[in-house]
């Protein structure tokens, strides 16, 4: 079983907990070195204030991958620590040989909020679209890459995991992390509901699910 | 036997003393009775709208499309949370009303009221249980106990009024 991230969302459509096992999702870093601008076959381009790769994918290097180092130095944005413009840099012959850093990009707090809301409007349009009266929303939707699974409970609360493709059993584990949630949040006495779920002992317990669930590739938690 | 070995099954007595400590403190706080029912009802609110999650994940159970549904599911959470089943009577003719009787309550188990408290609905945080878990399913009820064997009446019996369905909150892919 491997799973990718949960996430949780209340009533409202707030995203209120998420959890990325990235240890499921290596981080690959890619490193290219080049001797003269001329050498640059990447085609970058300044996509939300970060320098992504558009175009010429090799050495691991793949379209929509993002820039983050530059020799060493740590580019933040589409400048780099020391201040300079990474364009302006990769341009100016003067600075070559250049050696560049690329990753995935990675998913901010900021982005997964307003994906969670995205999701939201998704799910009631889902159900509306529906040939049949009384349709639930969204459930399963799968992609390629990754497999999203959605437990609506009865009060509106939405639990999701996004796993490998083709995984099953997810919808056990989504009721025992409804269970982990009524225990270990909603008892907290100093949780609030709709607020974003900061319990240590929600994240353990959580946690321990997981593994769990990752170790024994038959569902019998 | 059973029972004693699950972790996370308590003493009811230990239960009953603590609600008593509760009650005493709140008749300590405050001089009127009617307030102390009042923080009863408000504290029983707070526990219903997160114990519905509970009580939902642990029984999977579904919708309720009518209202002798919710009774019986009520009635099931008594057996699950207090270990006692109360009786579901007195229907009204256009059953959204009915009443939970008690021959016993873990609540009440050695409780006398003292004359100077008879106004007290000793265990008026039920009614505000009942109250917010509904109120979380989208149900709008009213519950009133109407009787109480503490002072002096047969049996306990809390009614239960059906009021609305609360349609703007009924989580979508559902309406």
């Amino acid at each position: 079983m491997v799973i990718y991230g949960v996430y949780i969302v209340s009533k409202s459509g707030g995203l209120i907990f998420n959890l990325d096992l990235d240890h499921n999702v290596p981080n690959v870093v890619n490193e290219c070195t080049f001797k003269s601008p001329e050498e640059v076959d990447f085609k970058l381009v300044n996509e939300n204030k970060r320098v992504v790769v558009s175009f010429g994918q090799h050495d691991g290097v793949m379209v929509g991958h993002v820039l983050i180092e530059i020799n060493g130095i740590v580019v933040t944005g589409t400048q780099l620590d020391d201040g300079r413009d990474a364009f302006e840099v990769i341009e100016d012959a003067s600075n070559y040989p250049l050696t560049l850093k690329f990753t995935k990009p990675k998913v901010t707090t900021n982005e997964k909020i307003f994906l969670a809301s995205m999701f939201y409007p998704l799910f009631a349009l889902a159900s509306q679209l529906s040939p049949e009266p009384k349709s639930s929303g969204i459930e399963v939707l799968e992609a390629d890459t990754f497999k999203l699974e959605c437990f609506q409970t009865l009060t509106g609360v939405k639990f999701m995991i996004i796993s490998e493709p083709g995984q099953t059993g997810l919808d056990t584990i989504l009721r025992k992390i409804y269970e982990l949630y009524a225990d270990y949040a909603l008892k907290n006495p100093f949780y609030s509901l709709d607020m974003p779920i900061r319990c240590e002992l929600f994240d353990s317990n959580l946690k321990a699910l997981l593994d769990q669930a990752e170790k024994s590739h038959v569902t019998n938690i | 036997m059973t029972r004693r070995l699950d972790p996370k099954k308590v003493n009811s007595e230990l239960f009953t003393l603590t609600y008593g400590a509760l009650v005493s403190q709140l008749m300590r706080d405050y001089e009127n009775i009617e307030d102390v029912n009042k923080q009863l009802d408000r504290m029983g609110y707070n526990i219903g709208i997160r114990l519905i999650e509970d009580f939902l994940a642990k029984t999977s159970t579904g919708r309720c499309f009518d209202f002798k549904d919710t009774a019986e599911k009520i009635q099931m959470a008594f057996r699950l949370y207090l270990g006692i089943t109360p009786a579901i009577t007195n229907w009204n003719a256009s059953c959204d009303e009915f009443s939970l009787q008690f021959d016993s309550s873990p609540l009440t188990e050695f409780t006398e009221l003292p004359d100077n408290c008879l106004g007290l609905k000793y265990c008026n945080i039920l009614t505000g249980v009942i109250r917010g878990a509904l109120e979380m399913v989208q149900m709008d009820v009213t519950s009133v106990f109407v009787q109480d064997h503490l002072v002096g009446d047969s049996c306990t019996e809390l009614r239960l009024k059906f009021n609305k369905r609360l349609e703007d909150a009924i989580p979508s892919g559902e309406d």
